[in-house]
């Protein structure tokens, strides 16, 4: 068993905010409710998702699963 | 984890498709399938004519875009001519269920070896939002203003359900976008389909249930809360037939 300390390392939730569309899904469906609309706008005029709380999230992917524009991707690991 | 990374199949460029349009995530589902085999060099999308054909924007793959609801005919040719190709149609419920309906019960009915992705959102997105055959009955549109009723205009048409009565097709799934274990599920139904394909068992159906926020007049958040309540009571998903488990 990992600790969580160990973890935590693996956090690796890229946002690509030029790609987002502001459908609301990865806020909705994050199981830790750590992503949050920008107060900025992309350049197409969007807001988008930012990582309030970047220790918390569990790499779940549940974000990246349900971005219909593949704005969010967890690269495996040692790979960004 | 490549699950979680972008597709090569799809440019680095925002979709055309409506904030929370889940033809794009079906689009992205297909694309990353792809990738995952190995086939991207190989694959063939066969383009249908609506909202659906949007994917053709940012596509990297090749593709052939036909002529309204003969995506499944044209899909035979190639297919017949180019046996080793991935192909694919991907065909949105107005082009399948309707103007299409001969030709993909026909081609389902001869067995022939490639997939249908169907996305079933219940209307006709690119025209705005007319009555589909898949429309539920309650349902308003702009050609059904008082919703769908089945006095005048039938019952939703059922794809799974009709195509897994015919004896020839391999795989018969529906899935719903509507959740993460929606999708899930959905992209491993996708990679059973094409790894069917690729061993040359005949014809497999992947039934999609997707949204059109724009012309449902929903928010992209409430499309997916409509969906529980009103699609998938109608339209369940499920495998309908898998002749591969059955012989096991
Ligand atoms: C022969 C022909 N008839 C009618 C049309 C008009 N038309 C374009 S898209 C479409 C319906 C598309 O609906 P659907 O297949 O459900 O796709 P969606 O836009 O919802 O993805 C129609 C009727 C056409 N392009 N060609
Ligand atoms: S799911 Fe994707 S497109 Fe939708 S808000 Fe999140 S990052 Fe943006
Ligand atoms: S009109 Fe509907 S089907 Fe077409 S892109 Fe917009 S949301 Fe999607």
């Amino acid at each position: 068993m990992r600790s969580m300390g160990e973890r935590k390392l693996i956090v690796l939730v890229e946002i690509n905010k030029r790609l987002c569309k502001d459908c609301g899904y990865c806020m909705h469906f994050c199981p830790k409710k750590i992503l949050a609309e920008s107060k900025e706008r992309n350049s197409r005029g969007y807001f988008y998702p930012e990582l309030t709380d970047p220790d918390a999230c569990i790499s779940c992917g549940i974000c990246a699963t349900v971005c219909p524009e593949g704005a969010i991707e967890l690269p495996p690991k040692g790979e960004d | 984890m490549a699950e979680y990374m972008r597709s090569h199949m799809i440019a680095d460029a925002q979709s055309g498709y409506c904030p929370g349009c889940l033809h794009a995530l079906a689009t992205r589902l297909v694309s990353d399938v792809i990738e995952e085999l190995g086939q991207a060099d190989n694959s063939l999308n066969v383009i249908s004519v609506g909202c659906s054909a949007l994917n053709i924007l940012y596509w990297n793959g090749d593709f052939l875009s036909v002529a309204h609801g003969r995506a499944p005919a044209a899909a035979t040719g190639v297919k017949r001519t180019n046996p080793e190709r991935l192909v694919f149609a991907y065909q949105g419920d107005g082009d399948l269920a309707a103007i299409g309906l001969a030709e993909i019960m026909s081609a389902a009915n001869r067995g022939e070896n490639f997939t249908v992705i169907f996305a079933n959102n219940q209307t006709y997105g690119m025209t705005g939002g007319q009555m589909a055959p898949t429309t539920l009955l309650g349902q308003k549109t702009t050609t059904t203003v008082y919703g769908r009723d089945a006095e005048t205009t039938g019952y939703p048409m059922k794809m799974c359900e009709l195509i897994s009565t015919l004896e020839a097709p391999v795989f018969v799934a529906r899935y719903a976008l509507n959740s993460p274990k929606g999708i899930r599920d959905a992209r491993a139904g996708i990679k059973k389909a094409f790894e069917y394909q690729l061993a040359g068992k005949g014809f497999t159906f992947v039934e999609l249930l997707t949204n059109c926020p724009t012309n449902w007049k929903l928010s992209p958040l409430q499309t997916l809360e409509y969906m529980n309540t009103n699609t998938i009571p109608y339209f369940k998903p499920g495998v309908y037939k898998d002749k591969e488990a059955e012989n096991v």
